[in-house]
C-alpha cells in the first residue's frame, strides 16, 4: 500500500539528494553504470524503510543506505570485477570545468591536468579512506554524519581522514616538484 | 598534550571538529612542534586540492525519472486512475454522481465504524509509540540533546523547554549511569527523556506529568524485542524502555524508585 502523503514526503525529503547519492556511489563503484544501479536500488530500499525514518538528516540517512547497497553489490561483484580498468572511462567525464575563473587555454590545460592528478589519486585510495574523504571533502558532511553513514566512531572518522590525506599527499607530492 | 595525541587530533583541527579546549591544547603543542606544523600544512593542502578539483559528479539527467518509475505502487496506480477517470470524465460521469456520493458516504460510514472498533487500547498505542521513539533515538546519534553524566547539568537543561521539571537522578553507583537527556514528542505532548546506560544498553526513560501510567512496582513486558515498563509516581508518568534484559530493567526501575524517593 502506498500512502500518497508518505510518497510526497519521500519526494520532498529524499529524492532531492540524488546528486549526493550518485556522487558517493560513483566514487565507490568507479563507474557511471554501476553507480546508477546502486543509486536506484538504494532509493528502493530507502522507500521501503522510509516509514521508520524520523530523523532530521535525510541526506545522511540516504547516504548510509547508498553505502550499504554499494557494499552488498561490491561483495557480490568483487569475484569477477576488480578495482581496475576504469581510468580510461573516467577521463571523459573530466572535461567539464567549473565556471568563472581564468579560462585561457593554458589555464584550462593546467587546471584540468592538476584535476586529473587529484582525481586519479583519490580514485586509487583504498575504499575505507576514499569513502570518508568523499563524504568529508566533496559532500561536506560533519564527523557526526560521517560516523553515522559509515557506522564507525567519530574518532575513527578522524583517524581515517588523517591517514587518507597523508596517503593522498604522498601520491600527489612527486609530480608537484616536476611541475 | 604529547606529540602522538596531537597528530591524532590534527584532522579534527583542520575540519574544525575539535572542542574549544582540545583546539587550544592542540595549538599550544603546534606552536613548538615543527613536525606537526609540517603535517598540518600538508594535510591542509590536500584538503584544499580536493575541494578545488571540483570532483563532484552529478547524477545523469535521466536517473531521477528512472528511480521514480521504479518506486513501488506509484506509476501503476496513477495510470489506472487516469485510465478509468479519463474515460469517464467525458459524458456519463455527471448523471452517476449522486449514486457515487451515496456509495462513498456508505463506505465512509462503515470505514469509520471499523476504525472505531479497531482503535487499539491506549496502552498498546503508547507502547508502539515508545518503541518507535526508542528505535528512532538510536539512529544517527539522536539519543541525547544534552550530553552529561551530571544530574545538575541535565535537570536545568530542561528548564524553559518544558512546562514541568522532570526528576533527575544519577544511578552511576548502581550501574546505571545517566548519560544525557533530550526532548521528545509522545502521547500528544512534549516529554522529557532521560538517557541511562546499562553497560552498552541504552535505557530511555520518558517522563511527563500525570498519574495514569500504573502502579509501582511496574510490570515489565516485551514488545518487538524491547523490554518496557510504565508506572506513575509523585505526579509523573514514567515509561522506560531498553534492549537490556528484563532483570536489568527491573534493577534499574527499583533503584530509580529508591533514589528518586530520597
Amino acid at each position: 500500500m502506498t500512502d500518497p502523503a508518505m510518497m510526497q514526503r519521500f519526494e520532498t525529503l529524499v529524492l532531492p539528494h540524488m546528486n549526493s547519492a550518485f556522487n558517493v556511489a560513483r566514487w565507490l563503484t568507479h563507474n557511471d553504470h554501476d553507480a546508477e544501479d546502486v543509486v536506484q536500488q538504494a532509493y528502493l530500499r530507502a522507500f521501503r524503510f522510509f516509514g521508520g525514518f524520523r530523523g532530521d538528516d535525510p541526506r545522511a540517512w540516504l547516504l548510509s543506505i547508498v553505502r550499504n547497497t554499494f557494499y552488498t553489490w561490491y561483495r557480490q561483484n568483487t569475484a569477477h570485477a576488480g578495482d581496475t580498468a576504469v581510468f580510461e572511462e573516467d577521463l571523459h567525464s573530466l572535461q567539464t570545468s567549473a565556471p568563472g575563473r581564468d579560462d585561457s587555454p593554458e589555464a584550462l590545460l593546467d587546471r584540468s591536468q592538476s584535476r586529473q592528478r587529484v582525481h586519479s589519486a583519490l580514485q586509487s585510495l583504498p575504499l575505507e579512506f576514499r569513502e570518508v574523504l568523499v563524504l568529508r571533502e566533496l559532500e561536506e558532511l560533519s564527523y557526526k554524519e560521517i560516523a553515522a553513514v559509515v557506522g564507525i566512531p567519530m574518532g575513527t572518522v578522524m583517524s581515517r581522514l588523517g591517514r587518507g590525506r597523508q596517503q593522498l599527499a604522498a601520491l600527489l607530492a612527486p609530480t608537484d616538484k616536476e611541475a | 598534550m604529547d606529540h602522538e595525541q596531537a597528530l591524532d587530533l590534527l584532522p579534527g583541527y583542520i575540519d574544525q571538529e575539535l572542542g574549544l579546549s582540545e583546539a587550544l591544547e592542540f595549538e599550544r603543542h603546534l606552536a613548538d612542534c615543527a613536525l606537526c606544523q609540517q603535517a598540518l600544512a600538508q594535510q591542509q593542502q590536500v584538503s584544499a586540492q580536493l575541494r578545488q578539483a571540483d570532483l563532484r559528479v552529478n547524477a545523469p539527467a535521466n536517473l531521477a525519472a528512472r528511480v521514480k518509475a521504479a518506486l513501488p505502487g506509484r506509476r501503476p496506480l496513477r495510470q489506472q486512475l487516469n485510465e478509468r477517470f479519463g474515460r469517464w470524465a467525458g459524458g456519463a460521469a455527471l448523471t452517476w454522481a449522486p449514486v457515487g456520493a451515496l456509495v462513498l458516504g456508505l463506505l465512509a460510514l462503515t470505514w469509520s465504524a471499523g476504525l472505531y472498533l479497531s482503535v487499539p487500547s491506549r496502552q498498546a498505542r503508547l507502547t508502539q509509540e515508545v518503541v518507535d521513539s526508542h528505535i528512532r533515538s538510536l539512529q544517527f546519534n539522536h539519543l541525547s540533546d544534552v550530553v552529561s553524566t551530571n544530574e545538575h547539568t541535565v535537570k536545568p537543561w530542561f528548564d524553559g523547554k518544558l512546562n514541568f521539571a522532570p526528576p533527575v537522578v544519577d544511578l552511576a553507583a548502581q550501574g546505571y549511569p545517566l548519560v544525557g537527556g533530550r526532548l521528545d514528542y509522545l502521547n500528544g505532548r512534549s516529554v522529557a527523556v532521560l538517557v541511562y546506560h546499562y553497560k552498552l544498553h541504552p535505557i530511555n526513560l520518558y517522563v511527563w506529568p500525570g498519574k495514569d501510567a500504573g502502579t509501582t512496582p511496574p510490570h515489565i513486558y516485551e514488545h518487538q524485542g524491547y523490554h518496557l515498563a510504565h508506572w506513575s509516581a509523585a505526579g509523573m508518568d514514567y515509561w522506560a524502555i531498553s534492549d537490556a534484559g528484563e532483570a536489568e530493567l527491573h534493577g534499574f526501575i527499583t533503584d530509580l524508585l529508591v533514589y528518586s524517593g530520597s
